[in-house]
């Protein structure tokens, strides 16, 4: 039998997971995923959960509901990948040989890279919103708040989802608006970037987006670190932000079992070809979703669009021949924007977000860099997507490599 | 694309100011561009210069400021204040390389 494992059962490694084990024949194949948790996030949905949209059981699925027949299921922290030895040793003690690996590890917050950012004002007064538990702690807040200044503040790049903090602060200015306080708010938008996003045009678009909503837009921010006593953040050069309360994305980084394999960078992501998606260095490993240091945006859409690419190399691998897919960057984001419109984005590795329409055989088109309803349904619908067909390996009518079609140049 | 003068050659550049093409670059260069920059150089300078450079050759990428700050011996207080407002970025320009690509 031959042995493959993939660990990490968040949204890369179970759809691999499952588009795989329907693939490669039981009689030859064993397959092993490994992950330390038992609940499945729908990560996207978490955003929604400070204004109140969606709550905890909105988001939460047992993760064994989209494990398929046919696989071995390890719960355990895994202490390290012996990539040498072509092993991976478990906390719980076992040892899980491979013939080849996929690392789904994925990224996660890290506010101690910070000073001051986890004290004593963490989850009181300074929050996240990309952990289950921030996400909560802010909708708590919100409910009881009556005004002041928000500061919604990126730490460093990259992070996962890039368009979240955006969303939040339109979100944030709709919230505010409904509960009739909005006058009260003074919402700030921090952000180490020179604009609004980290493409040109839709910086362009997103930035005229800050202004029209009244956000207050500060650019070239480098946090250092947080002043509980003041409530102020400060940067390396010294510049100075009040708030009354801080949303925070923390620096992002890969799992600490990385570091510990000696098989990351400085921010524990894998180093991973762009366009086969093997780590480099090994003929065997194969990278997927946030865990990687493509230079692509750490999303679901981007994990669904590698999926594709990495299956159909994997099968070339394993028949002894060169990987022949190219994965092209591409990533595909719905923006809520506030008051039940949305915006779509779609784009890769060279090609920036463009206006025009995305054709969606069935559904579309869909509007790009342009504020519609049916894109914020696009993005509610997208949750049912996720739990019934994405996780699930389903094919989605959407191409893993962008397209021109509909783009305006 | 644009083209800016340095030392009475015309030299090509993208639209952040950064060189397009990397042979274009010396020491003599960096020290206009620098000077562009409002910053002149000094060993420290030169120390983070010679570091982006040598990363780039060895990845393709110049490195960001959390990489600068491990691995360049220049702690990243000392980075901000030899590159008033983004060293990464800055010192990626100045030493003739396009800015990080860490932003997606």
């Amino acid at each position: 039998m031959k042995k493959l494992v993939i660990l990490g059962a968040g949204t890369a490694g179970t759809l691999m997971l499952n588009k795989l084990r329907g693939i490669l024949d039981k009689s030859e194949w064993n397959i092993t995923i490994v992950d330390m948790y038992e609940t499945h996030y729908y990560q996207p949905g978490f955003l929604f959960i400070p204004f109140g949209i969606y709550n905890k059981k909105d988001v939460i699925k047992p993760k064994r509901d989209f494990f398929p027949n046919g696989v071995d299921v390890v719960m355990s922290q895994i202490s390290k990948i012996e990539a040498d030895k072509n092993r991976v040793l478990l906390e719980n003690g076992s040892v899980l040989p491979y013939d080849y690996l996929i690392i789904a590890t994925g990224t996660k917050i890290n506010p101690e890279e910070t000073e001051g950012l986890k004290g004593k004002l963490w989850h009181k007064e300074v929050f996240d919103f990309y952990t289950i538990e921030g996400a909560l702690a802010l909708a708590n807040y919100f409910k009881y708040w009556e005004g002041g200044d928000m500061v919604l503040n990126i730490a460093e790049m990259p992070i996962k989802c890039p368009v979240a903090p955006l969303e939040f602060v339109f979100l944030a200015d709709w919230y505010f608006t409904e509960r009739g306080i909005r006058d009260k708010v003074n919402i700030h938008f921090v952000t180490p970037l020179s604009g609004a996003f980290t493409k040109p045009r839709a910086s362009s678009v997103l930035g005229d987006f800050l202004e029209k909503k009244n956000i207050n837009l500060i650019p070239d921010f480098s946090i250092a670190k947080v002043d509980n006593e003041n409530k102020k953040i400060i940067s390396w050069d010294e510049k100075e932000v009040n708030f009354d309360v801080l949303v925070s994305i923390p620096t992002n980084m890969g799992d600490e079992v990385i570091a510990r394999s000696g098989l990351g960078d400085e921010l524990n992501f894998v180093p991973t070809d762009k366009e086969t998606l093997m780590a480099e260095g090994y003929d065997n490993i194969f990278v997927i979703g946030d865990a990687t240091n493509l230079p692509s945006s750490k999303a679901g859409s981007v994990a669904h669009f590698e999926s594709e690419i990495l299956t159909e190399n994997f099968l070339d691998v394993i028949d002894g021949r060169k990987p022949r897919a190219k994965f092209d960057g591409h990533a595909n984001c719905f923006i809520e924007s506030g008051f039940g419109k949305g915006v779509l984005i779609d784009f890769n590795y060279t090609t920036e977000p463009l206006p025009g329409k995305f054709p969606l055989p069935g559904i579309g088109p869909f509007s790009l860099l342009e504020e519609t309803k049916m894109n914020h349904y696009g993005k509610i619908m997208f949750r049912w997507m996720y739990w019934n067909q994405l996780l699930k390996g389903l094919e989605l009518p959407i191409e893993s490599h962008m397209t021109m079609a509909g783009k305006r140049v | 694309m644009a083209t800016v003068e340095i030392l009475g050659k015309q030299i090509e550049v993208d639209s952040d100011g950064c060189l397009v093409n990397l042979s274009d670059w010396n020491k003599e260069v960096a020290v206009e561009i620098a000077k562009s920059e409002g910053i002149e150089l000094t060993e420290k300078h030169w120390q983070v210069i010679e570091f982006m450079r040598k990363v780039y050759e060895e990845t393709g990428d110049a490195p960001s400021i959390r990489k600068l700050t491990k691995q360049s011996g220049v702690d990243t207080k000392e980075l901000y204040s030899l590159f008033p407002g983004g060293p990464a970025k800055k010192a990626a320009k100045i030493a003739g390389l396009s800015k990080p690509k860490s932003c997606v």
